[in-house]
C-alpha cells in the first residue's frame, strides 16, 4: 500500500505533522510526501530516523521533492510518536512502603504502584529514591525488575546515596545512579508535576 | 553584508563585520553610542503583546553590548484596509517596554504593507572601556543562560494550534521580559563576553561567541527550557528555521548520545527576545547565578565551560 500526502506549500512544522499523522493510520506499507522545500525535507528525514523508519528522498524538479518513508509490520517506529517520557514529570519514592498502615500491605501497594509505573504510555521522566525508597532499587528486591524496565524506557532513576550508605546498600544498587541532596532538589524544583505515592 | 563597504573611521568600534549585536560609535574616550535595528512579522495574536515582545526584542540588543538605551524610534508596516485599532495596540505595547526600559520614545516612520511588521531603532549609550563585546570568553569561563530556550517551537506550535495556553503563557512572559535587569546585575560581575540569545538559535549565538577560537562544553541537562518546547519537538513541531539553524551549525556541534532529539531541536531553536548568554569567570559565576536567582523571575543557569579543545568546537553533554 503506498499512501500519498502533497504538503506542497505549507510551511514546517505542517508537513512533519501531516505525515506523522498518515503514518500514525498506517500498519505498513509506504507514504510518499511531497514537499516545495529542501528543509522540509531534511525534517521529514528527522522524523523517520526518530521513529526507526526508512526514508528516502529525490529531487522531482525545482522545487519539488518527493520524501517516501517505509513503515514495516514490525518496524519500531509505526506507533511510537509520543514522547518517550513525561518531560517534567518526577515520581518521588521517599519509603519503601505506599501510604501508611500497615507495613505490609504498604510494601505490597509499593510493588503495585511500580509495576502499574511501567504500564504507563508515557513514564516519567524521573523517579528519585531516599530513605528507605533506596531499599526498592537494590540486588534481591521485588521491585528491581520493573525500575530496570522503566530503565530501559529512557526514565532517569537516581537514588539518594546517604540513603543507601545509612542502610549500607550502596554496593547493592541493581538499578539506576546515585545522587545527592542538590539534585534531589533540583529535580523537583524544575519539575512541572510531582507524584508521591 | 560582508561585501557592503564600511569606511573608515577610527572611532567606529562594533560594525557588523564582528558579528556582534548592535553597531558602536565613539564619540569620546568614554562615552559611545550604540545603534540597532530590529522588526518582524507578529509572533502572538494579541497586538498588544507583539509590541511588547518586538520592543523587547529591539532593546535587547543595547544592553547584550553593555549599554544602556536612550532614544527608540518605531518602524511598522502595516496594511491600509486592517482596523487602525490594532497598529494603536501594537504601538502601546511597545511604548510600555520603552518606558521601563528607561529610554525615550522620540518617533517613528509607518509605510503601507501587505502584512503587519513592527520593531524599533534603539539608541544606547556605553563607556567603550566597559563594553561588551562578543569576543572574549576565556578558557575556564563559565557561560551563563538568563532565560528559557523554547519559545520559537511553542509560537510554531501555537501557529498549528498545538501549543497548551500555559506553554504559550510562560513563552510570552519570556519574551516581553526586559533584559534591562539582568544587564544591570552583571554591571558588577567581571563579564568577558555577552550576547542576546535571537534567531541563530542557543547554538548559533554561542558559535559566534566562540569566534572559531574557543570550545565549549554545554551541560544539556542544565539548559533552562520551556518544558513543553521539549515535549512538542518530541511530538516533531520541529521548525524550519531550527532545521537551517542546524544546517549551519553542525559541522561545529557534537552531540553526546545522551543528548535527546528534543533537546537538540531546543538548542537549535531560534529565540525572539531571547536571554543574554553571558561569559564571566568561574569564581564569579555561583554569585552572579545566585543574585540572577534572586531577581529575576524566569529561569536562568549556568549551562556550560570554555574549555581548552575539545573534539568539535562545541560538544553538548
Amino acid at each position: 500500500m503506498k499512501r500519498k500526502l502533497d504538503a506542497r506549500g505549507l510551511s514546517c512544522p505542517l508537513p512533519v505533522l501531516e505525515a506523522r499523522k498518515a503514518l500514525r493510520e498506517m500498519e505498513a506499507g509506504q507514504l510518499e510526501v511531497l514537499v516545495d522545500n529542501g528543509i522540509a525535507v531534511q525534517n521529514l528525514e528527522k522524523m523517520a530516523a526518530q521513529l526507526g523508519l526508512d526514508c528516502e528522498s529525490s529531487a522531482l524538479g525545482e522545487d519539488q521533492y518527493a520524501v517516501l518513508i517505509t513503515v514495516g509490520p514490525g518496524s519500531p517506529g509505526a506507533q511510537r510518536g509520543a514522547p518517550s517520557t513525561a518531560p517534567d514529570t518526577v515520581v518521588v519514592l521517599a519509603s519503601d512502603e505506599m501510604g501508611a498502615g500497615d507495613p505490609e500491605l504498604g510494601r505490597l501497594l509499593m510493588k503495585s504502584f511500580i509495576y502499574t509505573l511501567t504500564e504507563l504510555e508515557v513514564p516519567p521522566a524521573k523517579v528519585l529514591l531516599y530513605n528507605s525508597g533506596v531499599k526498592l532499587a537494590v540486588q534481591g528486591s521485588d521491585t528491581l525488575a520493573d525500575l530496570l524496565k522503566l530503565a530501559e524506557r529512557g526514565v532517569e532513576i537516581l537514588a539518594c546515596g546517604t540513603c543507601l550508605n545509612y542502610y549500607q546498600l550502596t554496593d547493592q544498587l541493581g538499578v539506576g545512579a546515585v545522587t545527592n541532596m542538590y539534585a534531589i532538589l533540583e529535580s523537583q524544583m524544575a519539575a512541572g508535576k510531582i507524584v508521591r505515592p | 553584508m560582508a561585501e557592503l563597504p564600511q569606511g573608515q573611521d577610527p572611532d567606529f568600534l562594533v560594525g557588523f563585520d564582528q558579528c556582534d549585536d548592535a553597531a558602536v560609535y565613539r564619540l569620546s574616550p568614554h562615552l559611545a553610542l550604540v545603534h540597532t535595528l530590529d522588526f518582524f512579522p507578529p509572533m502572538v495574536d494579541d497586538p498588544y503583546l507583539f509590541g511588547q515582545i518586538a520592543a523587547a526584542n529591539a532593546l535587547s540588543d543595547i544592553w547584550a553590548m553593555g549599554g544602556e538605551p536612550k532614544t527608540a524610534l518605531n518602524i511598522v508596516c502595516f496594511p491600509e484596509k486592517m482596523d487602525l485599532d490594532i497598529l494603536r495596540r501594537i504601538l502601546q505595547g511597545g511604548s510600555t517596554k520603552v518606558l521601563e526600559a528607561g529610554a525615550v520614545l522620540a518617533g517613528g516612520h509607518t509605510i503601507v504593507d501587505v502584512d503587519v511588521k513592527y520593531g524599533l531603532s534603539v539608541t544606547g549609550i556605553v563607556d567603550p572601556e566597559r563594553m561588551y563585546t562578543n569576543r572574549g570568553c576565556r578558557v575556564g569561563d563559565l557561560l551563563i543562560l538568563t532565560k528559557p530556550l523554547g519559545v520559537g517551537i511553542i509560537c510554531a506550535a501555537n501557529r498549528v494550534g498545538e501549543a497548551s495556553e500555559q506553554a504559550v503563557q510562560q513563552a510570552v512572559k519570556s519574551m516581553a521580559t526586559l533584559n534591562k535587569h539582568a544587564a544591570e546585575i552583571l554591571r558588577n560581575y567581571p563579564v568577558h563576553a555577552c550576547t542576546d540569545v535571537t534567531g541563530f538559535g542557543f547554538l548559533g549565538h554561542l558559535h559566534e561567541m566562540l569566534g572559531g577560537e574557543r570550545h565549549a562544553v554545554i551541560f544539556s541537562s542544565e539548559v533552562p527550557a520551556i518544558p513543553e518546547a521539549l515535549a512538542y519537538a518530541q511530538e516533531f513541531l520541529i521548525t524550519g528555521a531550527a532545521q537551517r539553524n542546524r544546517n549551519y551549525l553542525e559541522q561545529h556541534v557534537q552531540f553526546d548520545s545522551r543528548v535527546e532529539f528534543s533537546m537538540e531541536e531546543v538548542l537549535f531553536d531560534p529565540q525572539t527576545s531571547g536571554g543574554l548568554l553571558v561569559s564571566v569567570p568561574k569564581e564569579a559565576a555561583p554569585e552572579l547565578l545566585a543574585e540572577l536567582h534572586g531577581r529575576l523571575d524566569l529561569p536562568c543557569a549556568i549551562v556550560g565551560e570554555i574549555v581548552e579543545r575539545e573534539a568539535k568546537e562545541i560538544v553538548v553533554l
